[in-house]
């Protein structure tokens, strides 16, 4: 079983991104859940997702304590949450930034600046740039599903063709 | 702002979403009635902005309770303090869910046993607590998550059931008008017996439009006439100098449904209906002020 | 078609399969999706009910107790406080012998406020003459749905079921669906009873006791009538899905020297803790309880038992390990775990079996 734990702010579109990521990894022919964790918090307060992807029905649904990637759509939370915690000495880390993040060095780590490609494609709801897209893009450059299945998974849920071009944008950037 | 009390019993971290007019009514309620004063709240966002606890974001006591219930726990704790001889303002502050749909028998059930309290149901048009699905007190027209094609029935019209138990004092009000709200809610505490308010709370995730439109949209209101602020003592109807400047030089209704994204694609037939009702509500208040009625 | 869904939207996909005549139903979280998607399907078109947004929900439950007795399917969902300020009406409905389904998403009880999954709520309706199924997949929780109208529709049955999921860990969890076309699984509804002007009828009169003890006598005959239907209506459903349910879910019980039992997506979670207690050596099965309304004879043998209730009959006791104490006079390890949607990890319910007190009880992480 293979578990991430999505890191985002109240209305990023965290929990879609959770959401595009199990049916991608389902178009793959595997398993997969997708399970947002909502605390009674403010608006806007970080927000974690946990996502497992596996081979055999998934039977857990208490949260991700070790997670195999840690995904990172605000680098602001970084200052706020530890999301390191329980990371697996071999995890992963995703993190949507320009470069990487001081406190995120130390892991290994890569980034792509989902943001960016949100906005210079315009691709911006209610003034806050998409990052559900994009990232699941920079995700299939990473191998956790497929490219096909990560455009299958976006033209099923989004009908506005930006945001298969965002998905493709972040495969191309992530470093 | 004059008039006003220097003291907080709100403290700057509730969890209210940017641009809340709700709390920021609630703020204002609080300096006008002082630290002697016990909030009711039923479940509503002013349920969710207090906090987790241990930590609450308000300074005075706040008893929360089941949906249905605030008038009627209210009324007991009302009752109480007066046995106990205390002069403590009970103040029930609810939603207008939880006031013209789920509480209202409660509600006039206190008013007509004279309960001695302040009722007040700060009006966001829907049940946001919940993320924003129809409510009673919604507008026709209106999109909710549970009227995604724009709400198809008329808003109830909440003031007039409560008029016709002839309370001592109630009155309208809009948090755009803090000035106003304030010496509304004074007033209200000044009198013994039932009270009842009405305020418009301007909500920017539900009503779609930008945070630092608030106060905007809330004098927009008023001044298309959409709302009408008034305070009713028995039988006489006063009617609030923004909504007489309203009754005779009325903005346009469409700039206000305008400026908000649930009242987006709402047809032109809608549009009049509410537009009709507009006019009607304004021209028996104006009756009723006038002692024409 | 297989699709992503959550377990809110597999309810409101089942009940479009359905399709009833009319949907009366009020927001309150964890249920709200359900009502914002039947909304949505209404407003598209793609379910042609009547939808009732009422003002509460014991005019939820009292709306869909006037639909139903003209003979329509109706339909609700619910949850924690929402259950209990219809509790009067849930009483009528099965008095009434009213086929209504209803989805409860299992959430704790006020005060304080807490949104999160516990069973409590639908276990102090367990006496109303409602059957009760509870699930623990997004494809259950489709499933149980479709079967509830059949059953509850059965004129050996003619009372109502209500299907729980826990809140939020089933209800917002996305899992795949398959949302298989109903077509002739459920068969159009017949109320023997319904109301109509062609055969003028008294309804709910004034009644002497020895009529009122009989209707009583009446509704657990139909309950335990109710057995033999939901066997059947589940053994039909896997021929045509391939998909089989029945009172409880084993896993690994056939040579299980400890028993765990438990309700909800716990059940699922105690599977994985059963793998684990294996790999030590320790003989560990799950029977996952799924129907408590009517009760199922557990095949629980001289094995020892650990029942997990995420509920609490204060002074009393955990509401499942008393059932099953009553039922079988078995005594077990019972751990109250999960209220106010407490999390228990599969490794948290291993370290039960471990440490198992026969005859004892223990609050998970606050009575140490
Ligand atoms: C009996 C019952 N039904 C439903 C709910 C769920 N619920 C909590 S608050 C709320 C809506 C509140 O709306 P409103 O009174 O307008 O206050 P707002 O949230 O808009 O501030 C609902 C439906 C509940 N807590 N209790
Ligand atoms: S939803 Fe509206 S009323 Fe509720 S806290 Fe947010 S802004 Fe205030
Ligand atoms: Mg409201």
């Amino acid at each position: 079983m293979y578990e991430i734990r999505l890191h985002s702010r109240g209305g990023q579109g965290g929990v879609t991104a959770a959401k595009l990521m199990a049916l991608a990894s389902f178009r793959d022919g595997k398993y997969a859940t997708a399970a947002p964790f909502y605390g009674a918090e403010r608006r806007g307060a970080p927000i974690v997702s946990f996502i497992r992807i596996d081979d055999k029905p998934i039977k857990i649904y208490s949260q991700i304590h070790n997670p195999d990637l840690v995904v990172v759509l605000d680098p602001s939370i970084l200052d706020l949450v530890n999301v390191f915690e329980g990371l697996k000495p071999d995890g992963k880390v995703l993190i949507n930034a320009p470069g990487v993040p001081k406190q995120a060095e130390k892991y290994d780590v890569q980034h792509v600046d989902l943001t960016g490609i949100a906005l210079k494609l315009n691709l911006v709801v209610a003034g806050s740039p998409i990052l559900n897209t994009p990232v699941i893009g920079a995700l299939a450059k990473m191998g956790l599903f497929s490219r096909e299945s990560a455009a299958a998974a976006i033209q099923e849920t989004f009908s506005d063709e930006r945001n298969l071009d965002a998905a493709l944008m972040a495969y191309e950037e992530l470093v | 702002m004059s008039g006003t009390s220097a003291s907080e019993y709100i403290c700057k971290c509730t969890s209210a979403c940017a641009g809340c007019s709700s709390s920021l009514i609630l703020r204002h309620v609080l300096k006008a009635a002082g630290p002697d004063t016990v909030l009711v709240v039923p479940a509503c966002c002013t349920s969710v902005l207090q906090g987790v606890w241990p930590n609450t974001s308000f300074n005075i006591p706040v008893y929360n309770v089941a949906f249905a219930a605030a008038a009627a726990v209210a009324s007991g704790m009302a009752a109480a303090f007066e046995t106990l001889g205390k002069n403590t303002n009970v103040i029930a502050y609810a939603g207008d869910g939880g006031t013209v749909d789920i509480g209202i028998q409660a509600l006039s059930g206190a008013l007509e046993r004279e309960t001695n309290f302040l009722y007040i149901c700060y009006d966001n048009e829907a049940y946001g607590n919940t993320g924003m699905q129809r409510s009673g007190s919604t507008p026709l027209g209106a999109r909710t998550t549970t009227t995604p094609g724009g709400k198809t029935h008329v808003k109830k019209d909440l003031d007039r059931i409560i008029a016709a138990h002839h309370l001592p004092y109630m009155a309208t009000a809009c948090s755009a008008y803090p000035q106003d709200l304030v010496k509304k809610v004074k007033k209200a505490l000044s009198i013994k017996g039932p009270k009842f308010m009405h305020i418009l709370a301007p909500c920017p995730p539900g009503w779609r439009y930008d945070a630092s439109q608030t106060i905007e949209v809330g004098k927009m209101a008023v001044k298309t006439g959409i709302w009408a602020m008034y305070e009713r003592e028995y039988d006489t109807l006063t009617l609030s100098g923004p909504t007489k400047a309203a009754m005779i030089k009325p903005a346009p209704l469409e700039d206000y449904l305008k400026m908000q994204g649930r009242f987006s694609g709402m047809s032109e037939e809608k549009v009049r209906m509410v537009q009709g009702e507009v006019e009607r509500n304004l021209r028996l208040l104006k009756a009723e002020a006038e002692g024409t009625c | 078609m297989l699709t992503l869904s959550t377990g809110n939207n597999a309810v409101a996909a089942a009940v479009r399969q359905a399709n009833p005549a009319v949907v009366a139903a009020y927001p309150i979280t964890p249920q709200t999706e359900i009502v914002e998607q039947i909304a949505n399907y209404v407003t598209n078109g793609s379910l042609k009910s009547k939808y009732i947004p009422v003002e509460s929900e014991h005019s939820a439950m009292a709306a869909c107790i006037g639909a139903s007795i003209t003979g329509v399917r109706t339909f609700t969902a619910t949850s924690s406080h929402g259950l209990l300020y219809m509790h009067e009406m849930v009483n009528w409905a099965a008095g009434a012998r009213l086929p209504i389904v209803m989805a409860n998403v299992n959430r704790a009880l006020g005060p304080g406020w807490n949104v999160w999954a516990e069973h409590t709520d639908a276990l102090q309706a367990r006496d109303t003459g409602w059957l009760q199924v509870y699930v623990s997949t997004v494809q259950e929780a489709y499933d149980a749905t479709l079967m509830a109208f059949r059953i509850a529709e059965d004129r050996r049955v003619y009372l109502p079921v209500m299907v729980n999921l826990d809140g939020f860990t089933l209800s917002h969890i996305s899992q795949q669906l398959d949302e298989s076309p109903v077509s002739d699984f459920i068969p159009p509804m017949i109320l023997d009873h319904a109301i109509s002007t062609d055969a003028p009828m008294g309804y709910g009169c004034m009644t002497s006791s020895a009529d009122y003890f009989r209707i009583r006598y009446d509704i657990e005959r139909s309950m335990r009538d109710s057995v033999q239907v939901i066997r059947e209506t589940e053994d039909a459903f896997a021929s045509k899905f391939g998909r089989k349910y029945s009172w409880t879910e084993d896993y690994r019980c056939d040579d299980a020297q400890v028993l765990i039992l438990s309700m909800g997506t716990l059940g699922k979670e105690a599977e994985v803790a059963v793998d684990i207690l294996r790999s030590e050596g320790i003989k560990a099965g799950s029977m996952r309880v799924r129907w408590i309304r009517p009760f199922p004879e557990p095949d629980l043998r001289d094995r020892e038992l650990v029942v997990i209730d995420r509920n609490y009959s204060f002074g009393f006791g955990g509401i499942l390990a008393s059932s099953i104490r009553a039922k079988t006079g078995k005594e077990c390890y019972n751990v109250i775990a999960g209220l106010g949607g407490q999390e228990v990890t599969f490794n948290d319910i291993a370290g039960f079996v471990r440490e198992r007190r026969i005859g004892e009880e223990s609050w998970f992480g606050v009575d140490a």
